[in-house]
């Protein structure tokens, strides 16, 4: 924002500011104890496999296919609601129209829904006999049972990712940008492109990520509509499941593993961009 | 603010110290999912036995569950006394990863510790506009079958045995031929649902396929939950599923439950446990009393899977381990 | 509070015009050089609408159906039912663990990434991203994979009789852990925006670390660590996957809501099952009416503080 706060975050004073040691610390070890311990787990019993086992396990089509499917799906959906999420987000910061708060409410409503109820509930809206389905049917789209029904699912848990991040950068979006720009004679577009969208995109990118991460590793919801048929339908996380239930607990945490190392690098590479994304654009957020 | 939050961190290692109170009269029931029905009227008439004859109280707490996730859990620690499942490979997995009960448990209690059985069974819908008979019938075309996950279910296991033994015999026995017919046959199912009540609600709710595959004791819960609009049709040979009992002895030894467990789980072979399987729509074994309910069990022409199939733990591998021929169907094509 | 910060800034950026419209009112200004022709608006927020209703209102509404199918006096006795009330005790219990502990992490994790620049704070930012990739599944299963029977820590937990898995501390510990991001998430770009001089300012005053935290670094992020409670405790009341891991489904005991959810579901308890899942679906109405309701309250003073 001002050159100053910029140069307070570039360069800060340490000596000033006290408690870095202390949160820091508490930080990580609450981090460490809660998290990184416990996953660390997960490693610890794949690599009771071996790499011989790892990738015996994680190369079998199935497992390949699953994979595919989930991260396919999820990045699919993290574009569906990188489009529609702004979308949303600038609708409700600049617009009025009736039954806003309502909307604005439920935007969250799939953080609180256990998985399980959205995934009932979105099958029967886009099952053939569905409210929505119904409708779709004719056009010959399935979505219930299908990989469809499997972004659908994905869609709705990462929205609020999107919205939330998304909608608090966009309220304190300076005005004044947009009307200097106007006055320089910048169509409506081109201000739209050139000021507020570089000002959203390290926002946006976050939810992104997180919307993706989300929806990567989710069950509850996407169990129901997906039909889980081996090498269509069938998504990482039900695989996890079925090695559970064959007592495979080192086959279960191989694919588990192997989710988590591709997700975390894809957070990394995600949360790096945004990094670069403020530098540049010198925008807070 | 800070106050407030040293006060929950207290609870929380308090709750993290929190014994179980471990009672001599308090047991833990783990068992499969449909059978909350059951346990609500048997759990009392135990009790009130239990009461007359030894004038103690029991408590009867119960988990229910997919039969293996629970078994699992009591691999995992769950402090259960007896486990109920509606499969033997469930409670040998306990057997062998936790030796937590005697490997001979089959042997503690009449009929291989099974006080109950059901069978698979076909719904289909009012007027079974497809005429679907038998199993012949399920691989036909134009016809869609909805049946769970047999790696994740034990009604999908049961009914994909089924199907694969009833070919079995209509070929003279050829191996090859009931895979084929297995093969085509899971071919015409759109949705592997993991469990039984998310087969259902496809079937029911959503009105995808022609029939449904799933125990007896879950037909009849489909017609009073839904009504009128499906038939039950009974093929030619069905699967005798049965729903074997045990004793957790090292979890009763160290709660200092055997004895209630022992007389708990021997209460189920009781004409009055008998009557309340026969009340729920599990056959009871006591052939008396399964005569009794004749009207709500219809005859049937069952095999037994340790006989046709070399025992539970063979069927496992040979068809749902990984790898196995369930596996194959999906990934040979 | 706000104030306070602001008078160590250059000049708090107002909204657009002399008029100096309210701060709280700038949406609709009929200026045509920063909005948009009205189709264009009228589009937008119909495609936003269509959107918003496809993916979110007819669920929510589709739960509330079959919640009330059979009728209220239905809906009022499954819920009035023992196990159930047993399971939103439990759900209360662990939520109120959870949710004031990831405050506290989100605060400090906040103000440590915020206030101060050093090395890996990108992978640092990224591993408290993490939970949200893991598979609910997973999020249990570690916790077996070191509690249970034959985990890591199993033998010991199990020779001083303390009880986590298939317990309330393991119920918690799985909460914890799903909702271990949201409070730092919401906070970390909101510290981030404000950048430390009005914390430089305190101190240079003589406060104290604990005095500059207290009376000006909170109150200028209060708001956002509301949402962030908010949408951590909806979280925590809602989780299923993990907890159902861990839980035991002992009925009257270990079952929260969501589990109380799928088990009446599998017992073909259908309308039953639904409604314990509205009680949560109205939880995410209701949090999100006090947080309207606060922002229409004190909306200036949230409009001053997010703006800076």
């Amino acid at each position: 924002m001002t050159t100053v706060s910029k140069a307070g975050r570039r360069k800060p004073p340490r000596s000033v500011i006290p408690g870095f040691g202390i949160t820091l610390g508490f930080t990580l070890a609450y981090l460490s104890l809660i998290v990184l311990i416990p996953l660390a787990g997960v490693f610890f019993k794949s690599a009771g496999l071996g790499w011989e086992g790892i990738w015996h396990v994680v190369s079998s089509p199935r497992v390949l296919a699953a994979l595919k499917l989930s991260f396919g799906a999820a990045l699919i959906a993290a574009l569906i609601n990188a489009v529609f999420g702004p979308l949303v987000a600038w609708v409700f910061v600049r617009y009025r129209f009736p039954g806003k708060r309502f909307f604005d409410a439920v935007i969250d409503l799939p953080f609180a829904l256990p998985t399980a109820v959205a995934g009932i509930a979105l099958t029967a809206l886009y099952s053939a006999n569905g409210w929505v389905g119904q409708f779709l049917e004719p056009l010959g789209i399935k979505v219930a049972f299908t990989p469809v029904g499997v972004i659908v699912a994905m869609t709705f848990i990462g929205l609020p990712f999107v919205v939330r991040t998304v909608q608090p950068v966009l309220e304190e979006a300076e005005k004044e940008l947009e009307e200097a720009a106007a006055t320089l004679g910048a169509s409506r577009w081109q201000t739209i492109s050139q000021v507020i969208l570089p000002t959203v995109l390290p926002a946006l990118l976050t939810g992104f990520a997180l919307a993706f991460a989300r929806a990567v590793g989710e069950y509850g919801s996407v169990i129901f509509i997906a039909g889980n048929l081996p090498m269509v339908s069938e998504i990482a996380p039900l695989l996890i499941i079925i090695k559970l239930e064959e007592f495979d607990y080192a086959g279960a945490t191989a694919i588990a593993a192997t989710m988590l190392v591709l997700s975390f690098s894809l957070l990394l590479m995600i949360n790096g961009l945004q990094a670069w994304a403020r530098r540049r654009h010198g925008h807070g957020r | 603010m800070t106050r407030r939050s040293l006060l929950l961190l207290l609870t929380f290692i308090l709750a993290l110290d929190a014994r179980v109170a471990s009672a001599g009269n308090e047991l833990l029931n783990a068992s499969y999912d449909v059978t909350r029905g059951f346990y609500r009227d048997f759990n009392p008439a135990f009790a009130a036995d239990w009461k007359q004859k030894t004038g103690e109280d029991v408590r009867i707490n119960q988990s229910h569950g997919g039969s293996t996730k629970q078994a699992r859990a009591i691999i995992d620690g769950l402090e259960a006394d007896v486990v109920t499942s509606n499969n033997p490979l469930d409670i040998d997995a306990i057997v062998d990863k936790a030796h937590l009960i005697p490997r001979d448990w089959a042997s503690k209690f009449p009929h291989n510790s099974a006080p109950s059985w059901s069978t698979i069974l076909f719904v289909v819908r009012k007027g079974n506009p497809k005429g679907i008979r038998d199993w012949s019938d399920l691989a036909k075309p134009g016809v869609s079958v909805i049946v769970p996950n047999p790696k994740t279910s034990g009604n999908g296991r049961y009914s994909y045995l089924a199907a694969w033994e009833w070919a079995k015999r209509n070929n003279g026995g050829n191996e090859a031929a009931a895979r084929d017919f297995v093969t085509r046959l899971f071919r015409h199912v759109p949705v592997l649902d993991t469990g039984g009540r998310g087969a259902t609600t496809t079937f029911a709710h959503r009105g995808i396929g022609d029939v449904l595959l799933t125990f007896e004791n879950e037909v009849r819960l489909i017609q009073s939950e839904l009504g009128d609009r499906f038939e039950v049709v009974v093929p030619s040979l069905t699967v005798r599923a049965d729903n074997p009992v045990a004793v957790v002895e090292k979890v009763a030894a160290k709660k200092g439950t055997t004895r209630v467990a022992q007389a708990y789980l021997a209460f189920h072979y009781s004409d009055a446990g008998q009557e309340l399987f026969a009340n729920n729509d599990i056959r009871p074994v006591n052939d008396a009393i399964l005569k009794k309910y004749a009207s709500r069990f219809p005859p049937l022409n069952t095999f037994d899977v340790d006989q046709a199939f070399g025992g539970w733990a063979r069927a496992q591998a040979v068809h749902f381990a990984d790898g196995g021929i369930f596996d194959q169907i999906y990934q040979g094509n | 509070m706000a104030a306070s910060a602001n008078e160590v800034r250059p000049t708090p950026p107002t909204d657009a015009g002399s008029s100096a419209p309210p701060p709280f009112e700038p949406l609709m200004q009929r200026n045509a050089a920063i909005t948009e022709p009205g189709w264009v608006r009228w589009t937008l927020t119909g495609v936003a609408v269509v959107f918003l209703s496809l993916f979110l209102l007819l669920p929510l509404v589709s739960v509330f159906t079959e919640a009330l199918r059979n009728g209220v006096g239905a809906y009022l006795s499954a819920i009035a039912e023992p196990d159930t009330l047993s399971s939103i005790r439990l759900t209360l219990i662990a939520a109120a663990i959870a949710v004031p502990l990831n405050l506290l992490l989100g605060v400090s994790a906040a103000w440590a990434i915020t206030k101060f620049e050093f090395r890996g704070k990108s992978v640092l930012i990224s591993l408290i991203d993490l939970p949200f990739s893991v598979s609910p599944v997973v999020s249990g299963l570690i916790y077996v994979l070191i509690f249970g029977r034959q985990g890591y820590l199993g033998p010991w937990v199990a020779d001083h009789d303390i009880k986590i898995l298939f317990a309330v501390p393991g119920i918690v510990l799985a909460t914890i852990f799903v909702t271990f991001p949201f409070i730092a998430r919401e906070l970390i770009p909101l510290m981030q925006e404000q950048g430390t001089e009005s914390e430089q300012a305190a101190l240079s005053l003589g406060a104290s670390g604990w005095q500059t935290f207290w009376h000006v670094t909170l109150p200028n992020i209060k708001w956002g660590l509301l949402y962030g409670v908010l949408l951590c405790n909806a979280r925590a009341m809602g989780e299923f996957g993990a907890v159902s891991v861990v839980s035991g489904h002992i009925r009257g005991q270990t079952n929260t809501m969501p589990l109380q959810i799928e088990i009446l579901y599998n017992e073909y308890s259908f309308s039953a099952a639904f409604a314990v899942a509205s009680l949560l679906a109205g939880l995410a109405l209701v949090t999100l009416g006090v947080k309207s309701l606060l922002e229409w309250r004190y909306g200036d003073e949230l409009a001053a503080s997010r703006r800076h």
